[in-house]
């Protein structure tokens, strides 16, 4: 008896719906303007060629590693590369900065340079007296739930919103939808639009890559066999690092002989160098497109018995410490985690009407022999970043796991 | 006893009689997500927010579209006595199928294109299951690999663009409800018709019982796990349209991110359905699905750890399903 | 299984028990020579001890799964096991700097024993389908480990805890493969005694092995406990083989049921042999040895594992059935 019921309700349900649709239809799409699609999928086009390589943008990272940054020299977290001044005073917080709301739309803390980068930009916002509510919404590594939490933060009051994307492409119309009602901040990946008030990056994956083939040219011997070892093939920030040594590579006479997939796992790191070793006889020169599984490389090559080549890495504490008890050839391009205190102090400056760039580009300073000692922190935790900017926050070394 | 004896039993469609009573897993599982509804209202009430808040309902229900169309389509694998763990690359392939599609052609190949997909890896699993007699978990393990090995040698990242029209079904609303709430109203009614209201359905419950008595009293056991695959990667297809509009692009993770191999089968045996098969339905996988939104939310609200969240949910899966066991001991 | 051809009874259990075992012995030869043929270099001694002692984690998880699957059950949460073994030793290293390494070992040990029991018990007393119990302690066991740790790991393995995993005994006999074949030898020793035959018993028909007077309960239980001990042990060799890591026993949960399978197990209890279980475990790190020296690309490698994986358990399945249809000639039919 019951489906008949329901074939009764269905002509006023129908009619009682498409009411509704007339009445209260509304959509948290972005406005669409005219002929954006046709803008966008151009822009689509760009982007697909630069997860392989973009010269202009190659030349500009390239370049922007020789530039001198502006601003005060012990508080990178501020300076600026070639920085191009906009105005903010749209977005100036009417009756001061004092209670002030910021909100925070995590990708996710789903490795330590993430981590330790959360907690920088906790620390950062307990500086700021007149922050007196920060909303962090936390994706777990997923863009739909970072969509829905872009759309949860612009209905909850924030004073200014914080994006740190889990992925370009997929973000850009939530991103898009929120700076019709609110000021936003993008920073680490970015999005595929111009419409965030700033967006913070330090100079970016070319700049990371080449300077840590270059290393390699100047150190290995030509001829000599390099192993590449990447994390995972598809990531924006990575392919980038990857494209730029490659460039550097077939420019020089070295001989690449491996480009593995390591998936960030510290064993099959091992496993991989160690076949690699048996497979080439040698191998003279380790380049890694991100620095948790240098220190597996490095013990691969102990466990061989054979002598670490010249190998890069990136700050992490582990491999620092590897680096000097073991008199390694080595140097480590970063990808600072102070970035994440910049979005704090760019959305104070926004919402007090202060201008900020619209492209905040960080330094990103590489740790070599000569500075190796700054940088190994004594009593910091194995995983924890150099890079940090974090010695002066509050609550420093304890919150970040050290002694 | 012999099995041939036991065939009248099993093709008389219990669910029918069942529906009714209280001691229906659907009705318990409704009644848990009305006190997790008001538990957390309670909740973020004390805690200064504002639960029943336009933003928040649109969250929580769209949070329920993608898990809830894999969910169903999971159920009906699940009540057949398969499983699916080639649901979360699936989804994957289908964005990106879903989105390189419409960039060059239009919707609607677009949509036919993922539709097909789908139909040949739900045929695919079910051959695999039925054909090969690889045992349900490892083919379609095995399907995922090969899936993920598709993914990574073709796509570098995310690729295609979702035309804007398209983005509708992702974004608009009617008041505070989401219109892809009706993707999934439609696709689980749709699914819940074959599942209680046709032969196929009362097959599926049959071969999910016992398979062997099913074949005994006639039952094509083959087929009916056959169809269940397709059905569940139809599901699993609408859930990758669904997030391709949502995402406007393709993106190699959109599944595997979220784990919707796993918290799919949770969200199932959350909503009573046993995991041998035979037992459950989609109505309850949907109040499976809510109870995880909800928390989902209130955990948002109160902005606790995302390391701690999981701690929660493991134990709420693990308690809720320990209460459908004894419920079932109680009343057998 | 030479004492068993005394009965017919026993005879067919040496048949199936290699009826369900040769698809796997004939994939590791193939394997293995089609290694061999890639690389003659890899069966000098150093090289084939490193083979082994790279799967041994594996071999170890797949011995302790075969317990639990034979019984009829799953352990989906051995990955968060080993992840969590590996972190929580680094945490207590950080708190307490000097302890033995026996100390720290015995403590995993102890601890994985107590998520197996909670597993078991979970899985017995409330009867909560293993698939959920195991798949939500793995929720729980990662959600907590990284809530207390605050994510990542903050200790360090010292040398003399990461020795089981990384160094050899007497210079060239890893320890990792003395530890591999210890477990091997315990298993196969364990499954001749009576707990093997009420564990196998168990899982083909848990109401006949109750009515025979098994306490069904107890034997799975126990089998638990032993999958999460031998998830302790993998946690001791894979941290001491590649250090802390916060993704240690990722996808391991997986690998080690793949394993176990490809040994012609069957999900759902009551037939296979844990030698080839192991065995599956030493095809599975083969084929990605061989994958490896091949060349092949890190994106298709997932799908020629596919690939094998469905191929070589339908080959088992086929085979099976018509093996056991051959030995009972009285009829009966193969599900």
């Amino acid at each position: 008896m019951k489906p008949l019921r329901k074939h009764r309700l269905l002509a006023p349900g129908a009619a009682l719906f498409a009411a509704a649709l007339l009445t209260s239809c509304s959509s948290d799409a972005p406005p669409e303007s005219p002929g954006a699609s046709a803008s966008e999928s151009q822009d689509d086009k760009a982007t697909e060629q630069s997860k392989f390589f973009e010269q202009a943008e190659y030349d500009r990272q390239i370049k922007l590693a020789d530039v001198t940054p502006e601003g005060p020299a012990d508080k990178p977290w501020v300076q600026m590369l070639e920085p191009e001044m906009r105005d903010t005073a749209e977005f100036k917080k009417k009756g001061g900065l004092a209670g002030t709301h910021l909100c925070f739309s995590n990708a996710g803390v789903f490795n330590p340079w993430r981590q330790v980068g959360l907690k920088n930009m906790q620390a950062e916002v307990k500086l700021h007296k007149e922050i007196t509510k920060f909303t962090v919404l936390d994706a777990q590594g997923k863009d739909d739930k970072q969509i829905s939490d872009i759309e949860e933060l612009t209905g909850k009051g924030c004073d200014a919103l914080i994006v740190s994307p889990n992925t370009t492409a997929t973000l850009t119309p939530a991103v898009e939808a929120a700076c019709t009602k609110v000021p936003v901040i993008v920073f680490d990946r970015g999005v595929q639009t111009d419409c965030p008030v700033t967006f913070i990056n330090p100079i970016g994956g070319y700049g990371y890559g080449s300077v840590a083939a270059d290393f390699l040219v100047e150190k290995v011997k030509p001829k000599g066999k390099i192993l590449a070892l990447r994390i995972s093939p598809g990531v924006d920030v990575l392919e980038n690092r990857w494209s730029a040594a490659k460039v550097a590579f077939d420019k020089s006479e070295l001989d690449v002989v491996d480009i593995k997939f390591t998936e960030g796992d510290t064993a099959k790191t091992k496993s991989i160098v160690a076949d690699a070793i048996s497979r080439h006889g040698q191998i003279d020169g380790v380049w890694m497109d991100a620095g948790a599984t240098s220190v597996a490389a490095i013990e691969a090559f102990e466990d061989a018995g054979v002598d670490v080549p010249p190998i890069t890495g990136e700050d992490q504490q582990d491999f620092l410490k590897a680096w000097k008890d073991k008199k390694l050839t080595a140097i480590a391009p970063t990808y600072p985690t102070f970035q994440w205190r910049t979005p704090v102090i760019a959305a104070l400056d926004i919402l007090a009407g202060k201008q900020v760039p619209k492209e905040w580009k960080l330094p990103q300073p590489t740790v070599t022999e000569e500075n190796l000692d700054d940088y190994l922190q004594e009593g910091m935790p194995p995983l924890h970043y150099a890079m940090c900017g974090c010695e002066d926050l509050p609550g420093f070394p304890k919150e970040w796991g050290g002694k | 006893m012999t099995p041939t004896a036991l065939a009248p039993s099993v093709l008389k469609p219990e669910p029918a009689r069942r529906r009714t009573k209280l001691t229906d897993p659907a009705v318990g599982v409704w009644l848990a997500a009305a006190v997790v509804i008001v538990l957390g209202w309670l909740i973020v009430t004390i805690d200064g927010g504002s639960f029943f808040a336009r933003a928040n309902l649109t969250t929580i229900l769209s949070n329920c579209v993608a898990l809830g169309l894999v969910a169903v389509g999971q159920s009906a694998v699940i009540l057949t006595g398969s499983l699916d763990l080639s649901v979360a690359y699936l989804i994957s392939l289908g964005t990106l199928v879903a989105a390189e599609t419409m960039q060059d052609g239009s919707v609607v190949t677009g949509i036919l294109a993922v539709l097909a997909l789908s139909i040949a890896v739900g045929l695919a699993n079910g051959l695999i299951v039925t054909g090969l007699k690889v045992n349900a978990f490892i083919a379609t393990l095995g399907t995922a690999f090969i899936l993920r090995g598709w993914i990574e040698d073709n796509y570098t990242g995310p690729a295609g663009q979702v035309p804007a029209s398209f983005r509708h079904l992702g974004y608009d609303r009617i008041g505070p409800i989401p219109v892809s709430i009706f993707l999934l109203a439609a696709v689980a009614a749709a699914a819940w018709f074959i599942t209680r209201r046709t032969r196929l359905g009362h097959h599926m419950y049959a071969t999910g019982g016992d398979e062997h008595a099913a074949r005994l009293s006639g039952v094509r056991t083959r087929r009916t796990v056959v169809i269940a695959h397709i059905i569940c990667s139809l599901c699993v297809g609408a859930a990758a349209l669904f997030l391709a509009s949502r995402l406007g692009a393709g993106a190699p993770w959109a599944g595997t991110e979220a784990r919707y191999d796993l918290e799919s089968i949770a969200a199932v045996v959350l909503g009573g359905t046993a995991l041998a098969g035979g037992r459950g339905g989609v109505a309850g996988t949907l109040g499976g699905v809510l109870i995880l939104a909800v928390l989902d939310s209130v955990f948002n609200q109160l902005s606790v750890d995302p390391f701690f969240k999981n701690v929660v949910r493991g134990v709420v899966i693990i308690a809720a399903v320990a209460l459908y066991a004894r419920r079932g001991r109680r009343s057998a | 299984m030479t004492t068993a051809t005394s009965t017919p009874v026993s005879y067919k259990r040496v048949v199936s028990a290699l009826g369900t075992g040769i698809p796997v012995y004939a994939l590791l030869v193939v394997l293995l020579v089609a290694i061999a043929v890639t690389d003659p270099s890899f069966y000098e001694l150093d090289r084939f001890l490193a083979f082994v002692k790279r799967a041994a984690p594996l071999v170890i998880l797949a011995a302790g799964q075969y317990l639990v699957i034979v019984s009829g059950e799953f352990d989906l949460s051995v990955g968060a096991i080993v992840t969590a073994g590996v972190v929580v030793a680094a945490e207590l290293y950080g708190s307490f700097t000097d302890s033995h390494w026996l100390v720290i070992s015995l403590a995993l040990v102890l601890g994985g024993a107590i998520v197996g029991l909670a597993n078991g018990l979970i899985t017995t007393a409330l009867r909560v389908p293993s698939f959920i119990t195991t798949l939500g302690m793995m929720l729980i066991l990662e959600g907590a480990v990284f809530y207390w740790t605050g994510g990542s790991p903050t200790g360090v393995l010292p040398e003399d805890f990461r020795a089981l995993g990384r160094n050899s005994a007497f210079g060239w006999l890893p320890w990792a493969v003395l530890a591999c074949l210890a477990v091997g030898a315990f298993a196969v020793w364990l499954m001749r005694r009576d707990f093997g035959r009420t564990l196998m018993a168990t899982g083909d028909s848990e109401r006949t092995a109750a009515l025979s007077g098994v306490r069904v309960h107890r034997v799975r239980v126990l089998a638990f406990v032993l999958s999460g001990v031998a998830a302790a042990l993998a946690a001791i060799l894979v941290g001491g083989f590649s250090g802390v890591s916060a993704q240690a026993g990722r996808g391991l949960e997986f690998e080690a049921i793949t394993a176990v399978v490809l040994g012609g197990v069957v999900l759902g209890g009551g037939r296979g042999s844990v030698v080839a279980a192991m065995a599956g475990a030493f095809s599975l790190q083969a084929l990605f040895t061989l994958l490896n020296l091949q060349g092949v690309s890190g994106a298709l490698e997932s799908t020629v594992q596919g690939v094998i994986v469905i191929a070589a358990v339908g080959l088992g399945a086929a085979n099976w059935s018509r093996i056991r249809r051959r030995s009972n000639s009285s009829g009966g039919t193969p599900s």
